[in-house]
Protein backbone atom coordinates (compact mmCIF):
# COMPACT_ATOMS: atom_id res chain seq x y z
CA UNK A 1 0.00 0.00 0.00
CA UNK A 2 1.43 3.34 -0.88
CA UNK A 3 1.91 5.93 1.96
CA UNK A 4 -0.90 8.12 0.74
CA UNK A 5 -3.42 5.40 1.21
CA UNK A 6 -1.87 4.33 4.25
CA UNK A 7 -2.31 7.85 5.43
CA UNK A 8 -5.98 8.35 4.13
CA UNK A 9 -6.71 4.48 5.80
CA UNK A 10 -5.19 5.25 9.13
CA UNK A 11 -7.78 9.00 8.79
CA UNK A 12 -10.99 6.79 8.19
CA UNK A 13 -10.26 4.46 10.76
CA UNK A 14 -9.15 6.71 12.95
CA UNK A 15 -12.67 8.92 12.54
CA UNK A 16 -14.69 5.49 12.07
CA UNK A 17 -12.99 5.15 15.83
CA UNK A 18 -13.74 8.34 17.13
CA UNK A 19 -17.56 7.91 16.04
CA UNK A 20 -17.92 4.51 17.17
CA UNK A 21 -16.53 5.89 20.31
CA UNK A 22 -19.16 9.02 20.35
CA UNK A 23 -22.18 6.71 19.36
CA UNK A 24 -21.63 4.71 22.71
CA UNK A 25 -20.79 7.35 25.20
CA UNK A 26 -24.28 8.45 24.28
CA UNK A 27 -25.72 5.33 24.64
CA UNK A 28 -24.12 5.38 28.08
CA UNK A 29 -25.40 8.69 28.94
CA UNK A 30 -28.90 7.86 27.71
CA UNK A 31 -28.72 5.12 30.06
CA UNK A 32 -27.54 6.58 32.84
CA UNK A 33 -30.87 9.30 32.41
CA UNK A 34 -33.36 6.37 31.67
CA UNK A 35 -31.61 4.54 34.32
CA UNK A 36 -32.50 7.60 36.62
CA UNK A 37 -35.73 6.80 38.44
CA UNK A 38 -33.49 5.13 41.31
CA UNK A 39 -32.10 8.55 42.31
CA UNK A 40 -35.49 9.37 43.45
CA UNK A 41 -36.56 5.56 45.18
CA UNK A 42 -33.09 5.55 46.54
CA UNK A 43 -32.25 8.95 47.44
CA UNK A 44 -29.77 8.12 50.61
CA UNK A 45 -27.52 6.66 47.50
CA UNK A 46 -27.45 10.13 45.94
CA UNK A 47 -26.77 12.14 49.08
CA UNK A 48 -24.11 10.06 49.89
CA UNK A 49 -22.43 10.87 46.96
CA UNK A 50 -23.00 14.25 47.53
CA UNK A 51 -21.51 14.13 51.05
CA UNK A 52 -18.38 12.41 49.19
CA UNK A 53 -18.09 14.09 45.97
CA UNK A 54 -19.39 17.68 47.53
CA UNK A 55 -17.72 17.94 50.74
CA UNK A 56 -14.44 16.21 50.28
CA UNK A 57 -13.81 19.10 47.51
CA UNK A 58 -15.13 21.80 49.80
CA UNK A 59 -11.53 22.64 51.47
CA UNK A 60 -9.64 23.36 47.81
CA UNK A 61 -12.94 25.00 46.69
CA UNK A 62 -13.05 27.45 49.30
CA UNK A 63 -9.63 27.95 49.50
CA UNK A 64 -9.01 28.35 45.09
CA UNK A 65 -12.41 31.05 46.05
CA UNK A 66 -10.75 32.86 48.77
CA UNK A 67 -7.56 33.63 46.97
CA UNK A 68 -9.27 34.16 43.64
CA UNK A 69 -11.07 36.65 45.56
CA UNK A 70 -7.64 38.33 46.74
CA UNK A 71 -6.36 38.44 43.36
CA UNK A 72 -9.68 39.92 42.09
CA UNK A 73 -9.67 42.53 44.61
CA UNK A 74 -5.93 43.67 44.25
CA UNK A 75 -5.84 43.43 40.02
CA UNK A 76 -9.62 45.35 39.79
CA UNK A 77 -8.78 47.94 42.47
CA UNK A 78 -5.83 48.78 40.49
CA UNK A 79 -7.92 48.78 37.05
CA UNK A 80 -10.66 50.69 37.77
CA UNK A 81 -8.46 53.52 39.98
CA UNK A 82 -6.92 54.30 36.94
CA UNK A 83 -10.57 55.79 35.87
CA UNK A 84 -11.81 56.75 38.94
CA UNK A 85 -14.16 54.25 39.23
CA UNK A 86 -12.82 52.02 42.45
CA UNK A 87 -16.13 52.15 44.33
CA UNK A 88 -17.19 49.49 41.81
CA UNK A 89 -14.84 46.94 42.82
CA UNK A 90 -17.82 44.96 44.77
CA UNK A 91 -19.25 45.08 41.41
CA UNK A 92 -16.76 44.14 39.53
CA UNK A 93 -15.95 41.07 41.91
CA UNK A 94 -19.66 39.77 42.18
CA UNK A 95 -19.89 39.84 38.09
CA UNK A 96 -16.71 38.35 37.56
CA UNK A 97 -17.17 35.12 39.88
CA UNK A 98 -21.02 34.99 39.56
CA UNK A 99 -20.92 34.93 35.59
CA UNK A 100 -17.21 33.30 34.59
CA UNK A 101 -14.64 32.49 37.80
CA UNK A 102 -17.34 30.89 40.18
CA UNK A 103 -18.67 28.37 37.32
CA UNK A 104 -14.98 27.64 35.35
CA UNK A 105 -12.88 27.27 38.34
CA UNK A 106 -15.37 25.27 40.12
CA UNK A 107 -15.99 23.36 37.02
CA UNK A 108 -11.64 22.59 36.36
CA UNK A 109 -11.04 22.45 40.08
CA UNK A 110 -13.75 19.39 40.31
CA UNK A 111 -12.45 17.69 37.20
CA UNK A 112 -9.55 17.40 39.19
CA UNK A 113 -10.44 16.31 42.86
CA UNK A 114 -13.55 14.75 42.25
CA UNK A 115 -13.41 13.45 38.88
CA UNK A 116 -10.86 11.23 38.95
CA UNK A 117 -11.64 10.10 42.24
CA UNK A 118 -14.81 9.05 40.25
CA UNK A 119 -12.96 7.70 37.58
CA UNK A 120 -10.50 5.82 39.39
CA UNK A 121 -13.07 4.23 41.53
CA UNK A 122 -15.03 2.56 39.11
CA UNK A 123 -12.08 1.76 37.26
CA UNK A 124 -10.87 -0.15 40.36
CA UNK A 125 -13.81 -1.81 41.13
CA UNK A 126 -14.26 -2.93 37.20
CA UNK A 127 -10.25 -4.52 37.74
CA UNK A 128 -11.44 -6.03 40.83
CA UNK A 129 -14.69 -7.73 38.77
CA UNK A 130 -16.72 -5.81 41.75
CA UNK A 131 -18.63 -4.24 38.71
CA UNK A 132 -18.89 -8.25 36.95
CA UNK A 133 -19.92 -9.50 40.36
CA UNK A 134 -23.23 -7.14 40.48
CA UNK A 135 -24.07 -8.10 37.12
CA UNK A 136 -24.29 -11.70 38.05
CA UNK A 137 -26.13 -10.73 41.85
CA UNK A 138 -28.86 -9.44 39.20
CA UNK A 139 -27.79 -5.67 40.45
CA UNK A 140 -27.76 -3.56 37.45
CA UNK A 141 -24.00 -1.45 37.82
CA UNK A 142 -25.46 1.56 35.56
CA UNK A 143 -28.59 2.02 38.38
CA UNK A 144 -26.16 1.41 41.31
CA UNK A 145 -22.80 2.52 40.43
CA UNK A 146 -23.19 5.30 38.16
CA UNK A 147 -26.43 7.01 38.92
CA UNK A 148 -25.94 7.80 41.84
CA UNK A 149 -22.78 9.06 41.30
CA UNK A 150 -23.74 10.91 38.03
CA UNK A 151 -26.61 13.08 40.18
CA UNK A 152 -24.38 13.43 42.74
CA UNK A 153 -21.81 15.57 40.42
CA UNK A 154 -24.56 17.48 38.86
CA UNK A 155 -26.26 18.47 42.69
CA UNK A 156 -22.63 19.17 44.20
CA UNK A 157 -21.18 21.06 41.70
CA UNK A 158 -23.73 24.50 41.61
CA UNK A 159 -23.51 24.04 45.33
CA UNK A 160 -19.48 24.11 45.18
CA UNK A 161 -19.72 27.36 42.47
CA UNK A 162 -21.88 29.35 44.86
CA UNK A 163 -18.95 28.50 47.59
CA UNK A 164 -16.58 29.53 45.09
CA UNK A 165 -18.43 32.88 44.88
CA UNK A 166 -19.30 33.47 48.38
CA UNK A 167 -15.65 32.96 49.80
CA UNK A 168 -14.58 35.02 46.76
CA UNK A 169 -16.73 37.94 47.56
CA UNK A 170 -15.17 37.57 50.80
CA UNK A 171 -11.86 37.26 49.55
CA UNK A 172 -12.46 40.69 47.62
CA UNK A 173 -13.85 42.36 50.23
CA UNK A 174 -10.92 41.48 52.81
CA UNK A 175 -8.75 43.28 50.05
CA UNK A 176 -11.18 46.39 48.87
CA UNK A 177 -12.34 46.95 51.86
CA UNK A 178 -9.94 45.94 55.42
CA UNK A 179 -6.18 46.48 53.41
CA UNK A 180 -6.92 49.29 50.81
CA UNK A 181 -9.51 50.80 52.68
CA UNK A 182 -12.61 51.16 50.11
CA UNK A 183 -16.00 51.77 52.16
CA UNK A 184 -17.78 49.09 52.98
CA UNK A 185 -21.07 50.37 52.45
CA UNK A 186 -20.29 51.60 48.73
CA UNK A 187 -18.55 48.09 48.05
CA UNK A 188 -22.06 46.14 49.44
CA UNK A 189 -24.24 49.22 47.80
CA UNK A 190 -22.69 48.67 44.50
CA UNK A 191 -22.78 45.12 44.36
CA UNK A 192 -26.57 45.01 44.99
CA UNK A 193 -27.19 47.57 42.58
CA UNK A 194 -25.40 45.90 39.98
CA UNK A 195 -25.96 42.01 40.11
CA UNK A 196 -29.26 40.92 38.99
CA UNK A 197 -30.07 37.81 39.68
CA UNK A 198 -31.41 36.51 36.42
CA UNK A 199 -28.99 37.36 34.40
CA UNK A 200 -26.00 36.95 36.55
CA UNK A 201 -26.86 34.55 39.37
CA UNK A 202 -28.81 32.33 37.58
CA UNK A 203 -27.11 32.32 34.59
CA UNK A 204 -24.24 31.66 36.38
CA UNK A 205 -26.48 28.27 38.52
CA UNK A 206 -27.33 27.15 35.08
CA UNK A 207 -23.71 27.06 33.78
CA UNK A 208 -22.49 25.40 36.36
CA UNK A 209 -24.92 22.62 36.56
CA UNK A 210 -24.23 21.89 32.59
CA UNK A 211 -20.48 21.72 33.57
CA UNK A 212 -21.78 19.52 36.45
CA UNK A 213 -23.40 16.78 33.83
CA UNK A 214 -20.74 17.70 31.31
CA UNK A 215 -17.79 17.09 33.57
CA UNK A 216 -18.90 13.88 36.15
CA UNK A 217 -20.33 11.87 33.12
CA UNK A 218 -16.59 12.34 31.59
CA UNK A 219 -15.46 11.01 34.93
CA UNK A 220 -17.79 8.20 34.94
CA UNK A 221 -17.71 7.77 31.08
CA UNK A 222 -13.69 7.39 31.50
CA UNK A 223 -13.63 5.28 34.68
CA UNK A 224 -16.54 2.45 33.37
CA UNK A 225 -14.67 2.03 29.58
CA UNK A 226 -11.07 2.04 31.21
CA UNK A 227 -9.16 -0.80 30.86
CA UNK A 228 -9.28 -3.10 34.12
CA UNK A 229 -5.25 -2.66 34.83
CA UNK A 230 -3.28 -0.46 36.56
CA UNK A 231 -1.80 1.55 33.63
CA UNK A 232 -5.87 1.74 31.99
CA UNK A 233 -7.46 3.08 35.29
CA UNK A 234 -3.92 5.43 35.29
CA UNK A 235 -4.70 6.52 31.62
CA UNK A 236 -8.94 6.86 32.29
CA UNK A 237 -7.78 9.41 35.25
CA UNK A 238 -5.49 11.69 33.05
CA UNK A 239 -8.24 11.92 30.04
CA UNK A 240 -10.97 13.03 32.61
CA UNK A 241 -8.76 16.04 33.80
CA UNK A 242 -7.79 16.71 30.17
CA UNK A 243 -11.31 16.26 28.69
CA UNK A 244 -13.29 17.21 31.38
CA UNK A 245 -11.28 20.84 31.46
CA UNK A 246 -11.37 21.17 27.64
CA UNK A 247 -14.95 20.37 27.33
CA UNK A 248 -16.08 23.23 30.36
CA UNK A 249 -13.89 25.73 28.41
CA UNK A 250 -15.74 24.88 25.08
CA UNK A 251 -19.33 24.41 26.63
CA UNK A 252 -18.02 28.24 28.68
CA UNK A 253 -17.48 30.13 25.27
CA UNK A 254 -20.48 28.52 23.78
CA UNK A 255 -23.02 29.26 26.76
CA UNK A 256 -20.83 32.85 27.19
CA UNK A 257 -22.25 33.76 24.09
CA UNK A 258 -25.80 32.62 24.53
CA UNK A 259 -26.14 33.98 27.82
CA UNK A 260 -24.40 37.62 27.49
CA UNK A 261 -23.76 37.39 23.49
CA UNK B 1 -19.42 -44.87 32.78
CA UNK B 2 -22.20 -42.83 31.79
CA UNK B 3 -20.68 -39.30 31.84
CA UNK B 4 -23.96 -37.49 33.78
CA UNK B 5 -26.02 -38.91 36.62
CA UNK B 6 -29.15 -40.57 35.41
CA UNK B 7 -32.36 -39.16 37.76
CA UNK B 8 -35.78 -38.11 36.98
CA UNK B 9 -35.85 -34.09 38.58
CA UNK B 10 -35.62 -31.98 36.57
CA UNK B 11 -32.04 -30.49 35.84
CA UNK B 12 -31.26 -26.98 37.52
CA UNK B 13 -28.53 -26.63 34.77
CA UNK B 14 -28.11 -28.32 31.79
CA UNK B 15 -25.59 -28.04 29.09
CA UNK B 16 -26.13 -29.96 25.54
CA UNK B 17 -22.99 -30.15 23.22
CA UNK B 18 -22.21 -26.84 24.41
CA UNK B 19 -18.83 -25.11 23.09
CA UNK B 20 -17.39 -21.91 24.88
CA UNK B 21 -14.78 -19.61 24.00
CA UNK B 22 -13.49 -16.40 23.54
CA UNK B 23 -13.50 -14.33 19.85
CA UNK B 24 -12.33 -17.09 17.38
CA UNK B 25 -10.70 -19.23 20.02
CA UNK B 26 -12.70 -22.15 21.55
CA UNK B 27 -11.49 -23.32 25.19
CA UNK B 28 -13.93 -26.11 25.34
CA UNK B 29 -16.60 -28.50 22.80
CA UNK B 30 -19.73 -30.33 23.14
CA UNK B 31 -19.41 -30.29 26.88
CA UNK B 32 -22.56 -31.77 28.23
CA UNK B 33 -23.59 -31.52 32.14
CA UNK B 34 -26.58 -31.64 34.24
CA UNK B 35 -26.86 -30.23 37.69
CA UNK B 36 -29.81 -31.46 39.75
CA UNK B 37 -31.57 -30.12 42.98
CA UNK B 38 -29.68 -31.12 45.75
CA UNK B 39 -26.38 -31.93 44.39
CA UNK B 40 -22.87 -30.53 44.76
CA UNK B 41 -21.29 -31.16 41.33
CA UNK B 42 -17.70 -30.80 41.47
CA UNK B 43 -15.86 -29.38 37.96
CA UNK B 44 -12.44 -30.22 38.07
CA UNK B 45 -9.33 -29.72 35.71
CA UNK B 46 -5.78 -28.18 35.69
CA UNK B 47 -5.10 -24.16 35.33
CA UNK B 48 -6.39 -23.00 32.14
CA UNK B 49 -8.32 -25.74 31.56
CA UNK B 50 -12.17 -23.87 31.14
CA UNK B 51 -13.58 -24.50 34.42
CA UNK B 52 -14.41 -20.95 35.22
CA UNK B 53 -15.47 -20.32 31.65
CA UNK B 54 -18.40 -23.17 32.42
CA UNK B 55 -18.89 -20.98 35.52
CA UNK B 56 -19.44 -17.33 33.40
CA UNK B 57 -21.54 -19.53 30.88
CA UNK B 58 -23.74 -20.70 33.09
CA UNK B 59 -24.40 -17.56 34.79
CA UNK B 60 -24.84 -15.94 31.55
CA UNK B 61 -21.97 -13.95 31.20
CA UNK B 62 -20.40 -15.01 28.10
CA UNK B 63 -22.53 -17.32 24.95
CA UNK B 64 -22.23 -20.69 24.35
CA UNK B 65 -20.68 -20.70 20.59
CA UNK B 66 -22.68 -23.77 19.46
CA UNK B 67 -24.81 -25.73 21.58
CA UNK B 68 -28.21 -24.93 24.03
CA UNK B 69 -27.05 -23.85 28.24
CA UNK B 70 -30.34 -24.43 29.93
CA UNK B 71 -31.03 -22.94 33.52
CA UNK B 72 -33.66 -23.67 35.82
CA UNK B 73 -35.44 -25.26 32.90
CA UNK B 74 -35.23 -22.21 29.97
CA UNK B 75 -32.37 -21.87 27.66
CA UNK B 76 -30.32 -18.98 27.94
CA UNK B 77 -30.07 -17.74 24.74
CA UNK B 78 -33.48 -17.14 24.44
CA UNK B 79 -34.15 -14.97 27.82
CA UNK B 80 -34.04 -11.39 27.77
CA UNK B 81 -32.60 -8.87 30.57
CA UNK B 82 -35.31 -9.07 32.19
CA UNK B 83 -35.54 -12.84 32.32
CA UNK B 84 -31.83 -13.06 32.93
CA UNK B 85 -31.87 -10.91 35.66
CA UNK B 86 -34.75 -13.10 37.64
CA UNK B 87 -32.43 -16.67 37.02
CA UNK B 88 -29.87 -14.52 38.33
CA UNK B 89 -31.34 -13.57 41.47
CA UNK B 90 -32.01 -17.37 42.33
CA UNK B 91 -28.53 -17.78 41.77
CA UNK B 92 -25.45 -16.91 43.94
CA UNK B 93 -22.22 -17.02 42.81
CA UNK B 94 -18.67 -16.79 44.77
CA UNK B 95 -15.89 -15.51 42.68
CA UNK B 96 -12.54 -16.36 42.07
CA UNK B 97 -11.05 -13.37 43.62
CA UNK B 98 -13.52 -12.76 45.90
CA UNK B 99 -14.69 -9.87 44.00
CA UNK B 100 -16.06 -7.85 47.51
CA UNK B 101 -16.97 -4.70 47.47
CA UNK B 102 -14.14 -2.51 48.51
CA UNK B 103 -16.14 0.98 49.62
CA UNK B 104 -18.36 -1.20 51.65
CA UNK B 105 -17.51 -2.93 55.55
CA UNK B 106 -17.84 -6.89 55.35
CA UNK B 107 -21.25 -6.59 57.21
CA UNK B 108 -22.54 -4.07 54.50
CA UNK B 109 -21.23 -6.65 51.97
CA UNK B 110 -22.85 -9.36 52.59
CA UNK B 111 -26.19 -7.31 53.21
CA UNK B 112 -25.76 -6.10 49.61
CA UNK B 113 -28.10 -8.81 47.78
CA UNK B 114 -30.71 -8.06 50.67
CA UNK B 115 -30.69 -4.34 50.40
CA UNK B 116 -30.93 -4.68 46.82
CA UNK B 117 -33.38 -7.69 46.18
CA UNK B 118 -35.62 -8.06 49.11
CA UNK B 119 -37.58 -5.38 51.36
CA UNK B 120 -36.96 -6.91 54.77
CA UNK B 121 -36.43 -4.97 57.59
CA UNK B 122 -33.12 -3.71 58.88
CA UNK B 123 -34.06 -5.77 61.90
CA UNK B 124 -33.89 -8.91 59.51
CA UNK B 125 -31.20 -7.72 57.63
CA UNK B 126 -28.90 -7.78 60.75
CA UNK B 127 -30.23 -11.19 62.07
CA UNK B 128 -29.37 -13.09 58.55
CA UNK B 129 -26.40 -11.13 57.78
CA UNK B 130 -24.95 -11.89 61.48
CA UNK B 131 -26.06 -15.60 61.43
CA UNK B 132 -24.12 -15.76 57.69
CA UNK B 133 -21.08 -14.69 58.84
CA UNK B 134 -21.58 -16.75 61.85
CA UNK B 135 -21.68 -20.13 59.96
CA UNK B 136 -17.97 -18.52 57.72
CA UNK B 137 -16.93 -17.93 61.14
CA UNK B 138 -16.43 -14.04 60.69
CA UNK B 139 -19.63 -13.14 63.07
CA UNK B 140 -16.66 -10.78 64.83
CA UNK B 141 -15.28 -9.01 61.81
CA UNK B 142 -18.80 -7.75 61.05
CA UNK B 143 -17.80 -4.30 61.78
CA UNK B 144 -14.36 -4.42 59.33
CA UNK B 145 -13.24 -3.36 56.50
CA UNK B 146 -12.54 -5.04 53.83
CA UNK B 147 -9.42 -3.51 53.27
CA UNK B 148 -8.73 -4.96 57.21
CA UNK B 149 -9.10 -8.65 56.03
CA UNK B 150 -6.94 -10.91 55.20
CA UNK B 151 -7.35 -13.09 51.60
CA UNK B 152 -8.70 -15.94 53.27
CA UNK B 153 -11.11 -14.21 55.34
CA UNK B 154 -12.39 -12.35 52.28
CA UNK B 155 -12.63 -15.32 50.43
CA UNK B 156 -15.04 -16.42 53.28
CA UNK B 157 -17.03 -13.20 53.04
CA UNK B 158 -17.89 -13.44 49.60
CA UNK B 159 -19.11 -17.42 50.51
CA UNK B 160 -21.26 -15.89 53.18
CA UNK B 161 -22.52 -12.74 50.36
CA UNK B 162 -23.04 -15.79 48.34
CA UNK B 163 -25.48 -18.24 50.43
CA UNK B 164 -27.22 -15.09 51.89
CA UNK B 165 -30.29 -15.14 49.44
CA UNK B 166 -30.13 -18.79 50.24
CA UNK B 167 -30.38 -19.21 46.45
CA UNK B 168 -31.33 -22.41 44.30
CA UNK B 169 -28.18 -22.35 42.70
CA UNK B 170 -24.89 -21.92 44.52
CA UNK B 171 -21.83 -21.40 41.88
CA UNK B 172 -18.50 -21.72 43.60
CA UNK B 173 -15.38 -20.55 41.97
CA UNK B 174 -11.92 -21.78 43.96
CA UNK B 175 -13.61 -22.12 46.98
CA UNK B 176 -10.99 -23.79 48.80
CA UNK B 177 -8.43 -21.14 47.16
CA UNK B 178 -5.77 -19.54 50.12
CA UNK B 179 -7.79 -20.98 53.02
CA UNK B 180 -5.92 -22.90 56.19
CA UNK B 181 -6.52 -26.19 56.44
CA UNK B 182 -9.24 -26.04 59.60
CA UNK B 183 -11.41 -23.08 57.00
CA UNK B 184 -11.21 -25.35 53.80
CA UNK B 185 -12.50 -28.39 55.80
CA UNK B 186 -15.65 -26.28 57.18
CA UNK B 187 -15.81 -24.40 54.13
CA UNK B 188 -16.19 -27.58 52.83
CA UNK B 189 -18.68 -29.11 54.91
CA UNK B 190 -20.42 -25.75 55.05
CA UNK B 191 -21.04 -26.08 51.12
CA UNK B 192 -22.47 -29.98 52.01
CA UNK B 193 -24.79 -28.36 54.35
CA UNK B 194 -25.75 -25.70 52.65
CA UNK B 195 -26.37 -27.71 49.61
CA UNK B 196 -28.55 -30.37 51.66
CA UNK B 197 -30.45 -27.56 53.76
CA UNK B 198 -31.35 -25.85 50.91
CA UNK B 199 -32.04 -28.79 48.19
CA UNK B 200 -29.96 -26.16 46.17
CA UNK B 201 -27.90 -26.87 44.01
CA UNK B 202 -24.09 -26.40 44.08
CA UNK B 203 -21.24 -26.58 41.51
CA UNK B 204 -17.89 -26.60 42.89
CA UNK B 205 -15.10 -25.73 40.94
CA UNK B 206 -11.73 -26.66 41.90
CA UNK B 207 -8.55 -28.61 41.77
CA UNK B 208 -8.71 -29.68 45.68
CA UNK B 209 -9.03 -33.10 45.04
CA UNK B 210 -9.39 -34.42 48.24
CA UNK B 211 -11.95 -32.29 49.92
CA UNK B 212 -14.22 -31.91 46.89
CA UNK B 213 -13.92 -35.57 46.77
CA UNK B 214 -15.39 -35.92 49.91
CA UNK B 215 -18.51 -33.32 49.76
CA UNK B 216 -19.51 -34.13 45.75
CA UNK B 217 -21.88 -36.71 44.52
CA UNK B 218 -20.88 -36.28 41.08
CA UNK B 219 -17.17 -35.15 39.74
CA UNK B 220 -16.98 -33.73 35.57
CA UNK B 221 -13.23 -33.65 34.83
CA UNK B 222 -12.30 -30.99 31.78
CA UNK B 223 -8.79 -30.77 30.40
CA UNK B 224 -7.96 -31.19 26.68
CA UNK B 225 -10.64 -28.39 25.31
CA UNK B 226 -13.32 -31.32 26.32
CA UNK B 227 -14.94 -33.45 28.74
CA UNK B 228 -12.46 -35.38 30.45
CA UNK B 229 -14.71 -37.71 32.62
CA UNK B 230 -17.59 -37.52 34.49
CA UNK B 231 -19.61 -39.76 37.29
CA UNK B 232 -19.45 -40.16 41.23
CA UNK B 233 -16.28 -39.86 43.37
CA UNK B 234 -16.13 -43.74 43.95
CA UNK B 235 -15.97 -44.03 40.23
CA UNK B 236 -13.51 -41.60 39.39
CA UNK B 237 -11.38 -42.70 42.06
CA UNK B 238 -11.38 -46.00 40.38
CA UNK B 239 -11.19 -45.10 36.86
CA UNK B 240 -8.04 -46.41 34.99
CA UNK B 241 -8.68 -43.64 32.38
CA UNK B 242 -5.08 -42.03 31.88
CA UNK B 243 -6.03 -38.80 31.88
CA UNK B 244 -8.04 -39.09 35.28
CA UNK B 245 -5.35 -40.93 36.91
CA UNK B 246 -2.84 -38.41 35.71
CA UNK B 247 -5.08 -36.02 37.24
CA UNK B 248 -5.88 -37.42 40.37
CA UNK B 249 -2.66 -38.96 41.30
CA UNK B 250 -1.01 -35.78 40.19
CA UNK B 251 1.54 -37.33 37.53
CA UNK B 252 3.67 -34.91 35.94
CA UNK B 253 3.59 -37.40 32.44
CA UNK B 254 0.70 -37.69 30.99
CA UNK B 255 -1.71 -37.28 28.31
CA UNK B 256 -2.53 -33.70 30.18
CA UNK B 257 -0.47 -31.19 28.55
CA UNK B 258 1.33 -28.82 30.49
CA UNK B 259 1.98 -26.60 28.02
CA UNK B 260 -0.81 -23.75 27.38
CA UNK B 261 -2.11 -24.58 23.94
CA UNK B 262 -1.34 -22.39 20.27
CA UNK B 263 -4.59 -20.23 19.88
CA UNK B 264 -5.19 -18.13 15.93
CA UNK B 265 -4.28 -15.20 18.15
CA UNK B 266 -0.43 -16.33 19.64
CA UNK B 267 -0.04 -17.60 15.44
CA UNK B 268 -1.36 -14.13 13.95
CA UNK B 269 1.80 -12.68 16.62
CA UNK B 270 4.08 -15.33 16.08
CA UNK B 271 3.63 -14.60 12.30
CA UNK B 272 4.30 -10.77 12.85
CA UNK B 273 6.88 -11.42 15.28
CA UNK B 274 8.71 -13.62 13.04
CA UNK B 275 7.45 -12.39 9.55
CA UNK B 276 6.02 -15.37 8.84
CA UNK B 277 9.20 -18.00 9.19
CA UNK B 278 7.95 -20.03 11.73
Amino acid sequence: MTAPIKAISALGSRVRRDITGLGSSMRLFCALLARSGVALRRPGLVSQQVHFIGNFSLLIIAVSGLFVGFVLGLQGYYTLTRYGSEEALGLLVALSLTRELGPVITALLFAGRAGTSLTAEIGLMKAGEQLAAMEVMAVDPIRRVLVPRFWGGVIAMPVLAAVFSMVGVLGGWIVGVLLIGIDPGVFWSQMQNGVDVIDDVLNGVIKSLVFGVAVTFIALHAGWTAKATPEGVSRATTKTVVSGSLVVLGLDFVLTALMFG
Amino acid sequence: MSLNPQTATEPVVEFSAVSLGYGDFTVLRDIDMTVQPGQVVAMMGGSGSGKTTLLRAATGQITAQSGAIRVFGRDIADMDENALRAARQRMGVLFQQGALFTDLSVFENVAFPLREHTKVSEEQIFERVLSKLDAVGLRAAAHLNISEVSGGMARRVALARAIVLEPELILYDEPFAGLDPISLAITAQLIRSLTDKLHCASILITHDVAESFTIADHVYMVGQGRMIAGGTPQELAQSKDLFVRQFLDAQPDGPIAFNYPETPAFTRWLSRRTGGRS
